[in-house]
């Protein structure tokens, strides 16, 4: 009898194929062994050393430049003629190579927090060559993505964003983890490639590498070694979902033609703004704008800023681009501003109260996304992430109006502005709920922390009055209530979101088709009737059960 | 003993890539070279690592030493490189900037 694992379906679709885990960090033995030979004990260091600079530059081949010289400086490093002489010395002294490597790395990790910024960011790097060597040298699995050189299930703990950075979806046929809640890296990721995902999955310890797996991201269940009965039924029930996919096309509308627009969020791109453009959607619910300014030694000027708006608007032109202006703080840093230390950078000053502390920030931002709307004739819509009051949301929209943008709103990610949502929309064109950082600062759960996950459902029903509350406003003044966060992908709470009142949904491309079909299964009154419905439930699983 | 101060002329510091073109050409050198902050700790310039952990920024100012009747001609190498921008635009690593092709 195969063995059934249940977690989060957090990326619908199902596949089949062989388990390969995620490498992690190997540890140090408890038992510091003594150095016999000290000269093979060097020759076992060095070895090491040198197939990690080896496996650092066969990864840098054939990847795109930024990504490469990361990979290259990091082989480099591995080779360093300092550390070799420091491994050397401690070797001498009768320190074994697996601890020499790891406490000389680590003197030099010290003075590269020391010296702070960019450089303290080095210190993961340093980290990844110890866990790389110690890997060689204690024969263990090595860390990281696993490259069996075959397309493979991927197996973790849970991923990293440097994980997720480097996963090829050409090789990784689903994720499935032990732990990782519904809005982590690993969802997000998941859902932008469109692959199956399965999340909070802690019976995934037990798979080993090599296992066929069975995947149902839609049930939510992986199969370890599926008879051929249930990989024909689990590629049957695949097929039907595809095919039942591409049968709709077109705007969003529930099947009486009550519209629920479908938009696409969108962000750096690094394909460029063509693939999403040809996406069969109704626009741009949520441009991410922090790729600018992330990785950018300066501010981006107003004239670099309009060349990229103006490329994303041309694609998009004739329908709506929302450009979510800039957010950041202390816990998405930049190079060219100093933030304060702030102990809780979730709570701190970021998005929008950024913009009190570097106000030519926005407003160079708002001339770019003006001149682009412009040149381009697209109809461009600005707002602002991580208002809180109405106060705030009438001094963006205030600003924005003034630099000569004719719709500008708030993004509703904070308790208050939920609360009050019907004086944000009386000074706003239109609001949009986050409902990744709602659903964060309404249960006080760290979205990333996979151990809240369950609190960070989207079909919480707290959030779910919190939503309903903010698109009753949204009927009242009038004013058009959106969804840009995680929750706008799911299918079936699409449905709910539309009878609530919501009037688009913004979502990774990939998404777009399954919520569509979503949609159109059911009548406004339908919906209506679900989303009363969820209200009363008490869980999150009761309310997913109101829609069966 | 040559000597020589040098202005860092990369705009990002003596970060990751430029230190790696640094400690390149401080490796080829026939002598050892030494670089330090004024007054600081004298470090051996063909290591990255040691680079980095000066934490230069452009226009802060380094030592560049070495020994020998090549001492010299190796500082003299080694500091054109440091004065050098070496996160000239020339050299595209930044495909964040709207002239990179990446985001067309």
């Amino acid at each position: 009898m195969p063995e059934r694992l249940t977690g989060y379906p957090a990326s619908p679709g199902a596949v089949t194929g062989p388990a390969a885990r995620l490498g992690e960090p190997p540890s140090l033995p408890d038992t510091k062994p003594a150095v016999t030979d000290p000269a093979a004990e060097l020759a076992r260091a060095r070895d090491a050393l040198a197939t990690v600079a080896e496996e650092l530059q066969r990864r840098a081949e054939g990847k795109p430049k930024d990504v490469a010289d990361v990979l290259f400086t990091q082989s480099v490093m591995a080779k360093d003629p300092g550390l070799d002489q420091a491994v050397q010395a401690a070797i001498s002294a009768g320190t074994p190579a697996p601890w020499a490597i790891r406490e000389e790395l680590a003197g030099y990790q010290d003075a590269l927090r020391a010296a702070g910024g960019y450089l303290a960011e080095r210190v993961a790097d340093l980290d990844d060559i110890g866990d790389r060597a110690l890997a060689v040298l204690l024969d263990a699995p090595m860390p990281g993505l696993p490259d069996p050189g075959h397309p493979y299930v991927l197996v973790a703990g849970d991923l990293s964003p440097a994980d997720t950075a480097t996963l090829d979806p050409a090789k990784v046929l689903a994720i499935v983890t032990e732990r990782g809640g519904p809005t982590s890296h690993t969802v997000i990721l998941a859902r932008s490639l469109g692959l199956p995902a399965i999340v909070a999955c802690p019976a995934a310890k037990s798979i080993v590498d090599g296992q066929v797996l069975a995947v149902d991201a839609v049930a939510g269940t992986v199969t370890v070694d599926p008879s051929a009965d249930e990989i024909a039924r689990l590629q049957a029930g695949e097929q039907a979902r595809v095919a039942a996919l591409s049968t709709t096309s077109g705007p969003g509308r529930t099947l009486d033609g009550h519209p629920v627009k479908l938009l696409l969020n969108v962000g750096a791109e690094g394909a460029g703004f063509e693939p999403v453009a040809a996406v069969d959607a109704e626009g741009v619910g949520l441009f991410r704008t922090e790729f600018l300014f992330l990785d950018a030694e300066t501010a981006p000027g107003v004239e670099e800023q309009e060349a990229v708006y103006r490329r994303l608007f041309e694609g998009f032109a004739g329908r709506p681009v929302v450009v979510r202006t800039l957010d950041a703080g202390a816990d998405k840093p930049l190079k060219f501003v100093a933030f304060d230390d702030e102990p809780n950078p979730a709570l701190g000053v970021r998005g929008y109260r950024t913009a009190t502390k570097f106000p030519e920030l926005l407003g160079a931002q708002l001339t770019a996304i003006a001149r682009a709307a412009a040149a381009t004739g697209a109809q461009v819509q600005v707002m602002a992430p991580m208002v809180a009051t109405a106060v705030e949301a009438r001094r963006f929209v205030t600003a924005a109006h003034e630099h000569g943008i004719a719709s500008a709103g708030v993004m509703i990610e904070v308790p208050a502005a939920a609360l009050r949502a019907r004086e944000l929309l009386a000074v706003s064109d239109f609001v949009s709920i986050g409902t990744n950082d709602l659903s964060q600062y309404t249960f006080a759960a760290d979205r990333m922390l996979g151990a809240l996950g369950e609190l960070l459902d989207p079909w919480q029903p707290a959030l779910l009055q919190l939503v309903a509350l903010v698109a009753h406003a949204g009927a009242e003044t009038g004013k058009p209530v959106g969804i840009c966060g995680e929750a706008a992908a799911d299918p079936v709470l699409a449905q709910v979101f539309a009878g609530m009142g919501v009037t688009s949904l913004s979502m990774a491309p990939p998404a777009v088709a399954a919520v569509r079909a979503g949609l159109r299964t059911r009548t406004l009154a339908e919906c209506r009737d679900a989303a009363e419905r969820v209200l009363t439930a008490t869980t999150p699983e009761q309310a997913r059960a109101v829609l069966g | 003993m040559a000597q020589q101060r040098v202005i860092v002329g990369s705009r990002s510091g003596l970060h990751a890539r430029p230190a790696v073109l640094v400690a390149e050409a401080a490796a080829r050198q026939p002598v050892p070279v030494s670089i330090g902050r004024p007054g600081g700790p004298v470090l051996n310039a063909a290591s990255t690592l040691a680079l980095m952990t000066l934490g230069a920024k452009a226009g802060d100012e380094v030592v560049l030493s070495a020994e020998g009747d090549e001492g010299e001609a190796a500082v003299a190498a080694v500091a054109a490189l440091v004065e050098a921008d070496l996160d000239d635009p020339g050299q595209p690593s930044r495909p964040d900037k709207p002239e990179q092709p990446s985001h067309a």
